[in-house]
């Protein structure tokens, strides 16, 4: 009798406190990332990208291979807004149509890098012992490489071509991927929510991917959206050295280094693709910064 | 307050935990601490087994690792007459169905990325309840159970204050019908007025489902509150096991008498006589020999330094570690 008077009244007091809605953790980074006007840029300036290499038929009228030589090296006009290059090609055509293979370079290599990369984290920082020491000592071993040299070393090993480069970048980034995943899984393994998850009765799949893994999140977003403007630049390195992309291709990289030699003459053949490197660069770092603030645990409350 | 049957839900046969501590360049094991050294006990049925003790005295590491939430070095742990310290690790996530824990820190042990119902219907899922229906419906009973409401389920650990959390993870530990649930601390972060709430809360589900506490507190007010018997430990050792009433009104131990009078009072016209023990706790790294509470005990005898005593029994259920005590 008495006990079931205790129980009630306790409900009574909890019942008198203010109806709050749902928050979910999503909702509430989201809003805080709309605060955040940088971050807003750099994704405005990555949407204005993704809509230039997707209506870039509509946005264009010839090719990316329309060679019409008696209009060698325009400077910008009315009919070439960016000019022509030394084959008469219109340079607007081919950096609307390089966008495309930028982004798609930088999402898998950074898809690639980060599935691998989490998996080796996670088996490393969960399981610890032997197979921590031997995933990190591989990580070691790629980081002490300095990443351009040891993507063109893979490029060199599988042959010239854009996939054989993205395949690069994407192993170049595994051990970004990893030795940060890694770290943060450590520093979970000690929470107590996990250790009561284990004291639940569940079992070490149901732990990594239920608690681990979804809490781990934060950096691996932020690291996915750094690592894009990265895994661009590099892929534009390796074309620049001519290990990517082959020559009709209008890869950015490439065609800064196929307008090496036009520097003076006609100085927009290397402009415009130099600015359009460096602002979806930096499009996704200004969105990648705004998003380490959002989800940054410690600025909560 | 007895509903205690013959038979021993647990017995913990001379349970130590000793952590490797390594150093060096090598990063070779250069010494141990004995975090539990050598510690037996039993719970009856029923009953809320009290375990007191200073910050690191291994109360909190004893209840882990009886439920293997750390390895224990050595020594038998039998639930139900079952040695559970050696069985394959599938076996003991089976295990935990009936043996149950509630955390200190309300704050760090719920997933901040689950909604409660999430929280509280994960055991019951890895537990074999597969119908979604049937978890919703035990959620919202186990829900009113601890005193919160059904639409809390939907919500998220961060939107709830610290008593309200602490609730949430009784219901967790309860969505089984454990047997056993071991309470480490469940009240210390709490504020005064939230633990007499979630004090009562649990000792009223005591009696409604015949759960058997073993309650780790290093509040010596909240354990005599709740306990049926209190288990005093002293760098890693048990030096006083005894029902509540005797422990504290008449207790053995220099060590827990120390500490007993250390308690505050409400009255502030009883003169009491404190006493007040020199130095700090030894390392347990490097324990002192024979009795570990020798170097501060203030009846200190030559033995002391020589002969580490034996929990033995003074009365009828009063043990008690201590050389002056023993008839040998």
């Amino acid at each position: 009798m008495q006990t079931s008077r205790k129980i009630e009244v306790s409900n009574k007091n909890l019942q008198h406190d203010e109806d709050m809605s749902t928050i979910s953790p999503f909702r509430d980074t989201m809003r805080r990332l709309r605060k955040n006007r940088l971050a807003i840029t750099g994704f405005i300036i990555i949407l204005v990208f993704i809509l230039i290499a997707i209506f870039a038929p509509l946005l264009t009228s010839s090719g990316i291979d329309d060679q019409v030589l008696s209009n060698r090296l325009q400077p910008p006009s009315a009919e070439h807004w960016f000019g022509t290059d030394d084959l008469g090609r219109d340079i607007f055509t081919r950096i609307a149509y390089g966008a495309r293979i930028s982004l798609l370079v930088g999402f898998f290599a950074v898809t690639g890098a980060l599935i691998f990369g989490t998996f080796l984290g996670i088996i490393a920082g969960y399981y610890g012992r032997w197979i921590d020491m031997l995933i990190s000592r591989i990580f070691d071993i790629l980081l002490a490489f300095p990443s351009i040299l040891l993507a063109i070393a893979i490029v060199a090993i599988l042959g010239q071509s854009l996939q054989n480069a993205l395949i690069a970048i994407a192993i170049v980034n595994i051990p970004i991927f990893g030795r940060l995943v890694r770290s943060k899984v450590i520093s979970l393994r000690e929470e107590e929510f996990v250790l009561a998850a284990k004291a639940q009765g569940m079992k070490n799949g149901r732990i990594i991917f239920h608690h681990v893994l979804p809490n781990s999140t934060a950096p691996i977003i932020v690291q996915a959206t750094l690592g894009f403007g990265t895994a661009i630049l590099e892929a534009a390195a390796l074309g620049f050295l001519g290990l990517g992309a082959t020559s009709p291709t209008p890869e950015w990289g490439k065609m800064l280094s196929d307008a090496r030699d036009f520097i003076q003459l006609a100085p927009w053949t290397l402009i415009f693709p130099g600015i359009s490197i460096m602002l979806v660069v930096l499009g996704f770092n200004l969105m990648g910064d705004g998003l380490r603030d959002a989800l940054d645990p410690k600025m909560k409350n | 307050m007895s509903t205690q049957t013959e038979a021993p839900i647990l017995k913990v046969n001379r349970l130590k935990k000793y952590f490797d501590v390594n150093g060096g360049i090598f990063g070779r094991k250069i010494g141990e601490i004995k975090a539990v050294d050598d510690v037996s006990f039993s719970v009856n049925k029923g009953e809320i087994l009290g375990i007191v003790g200073e910050s690191g005295c291994g109360k909190s590491t004893t209840g882990k690792a009886i439920l293997r939430l750390i390895e224990p070095t050595e020594g038998e742990i039998l639930f139900e007459g079952e040695d559970i310290s050696k069985v394959s690790d599938e076996k003991m996530r089976q295990l935990r169905r009936d043996m149950q824990i509630i955390f200190q820190d309300p704050y760090a042990s719920l997933n901040p990325r689950h909604t409660v119902e999430k929280i509280i219907s994960e055991p019951l899922l890895v537990h074999g309840m597969n119908d979604a229906k049937k978890r919703k419906e035990r959620v919202k009973e186990l829900l009113e159970i601890v005193g919160l409401r059904k639409d809390h389920a939907s919500r998220y650990p961060h939107q709830f204050s610290g008593g309200q959390r602490q609730r949430i993870g009784i219901a967790r530990a309860l969505a089984n019908h454990p047997k056993l649930i071991i309470c480490d601390e469940p009240v210390s972060a709490l504020d005064v007025s939230v633990q007499s709430q979630i004090l009562n809360l649990m000792k009223d589900l005591r009696e409604k489902f015949q759960l058997t506490y073993i309650f780790i507190a290093h509040d010596l007010s909240v354990v005599k509150h709740i306990s049926d018997r209190i288990g005093v430990m002293y760098l890693g050792r048990l030096v006083e096991l005894a029902p509540n009433d005797q422990l504290y009104e008449n207790p053995k131990h220099p060590y827990t008498q120390a500490l007993l009078s250390a308690v505050p009072t409400t009255d502030p016209d009883i003169k009491r006589d404190r006493i007040i023990l020199e130095g700090d706790v030894p390392s347990p790294e490097n324990p002192p020999t024979g009795c570990a509470f020798h170097t501060r005990c203030p009846m200190a005898m030559d033995i002391c330094k020589e002969v580490r005593p034996s929990l033995q029994k003074v009365d009828e259920e009063h043990n008690v570690a201590c050389h002056l005590y023993q008839d040998e």
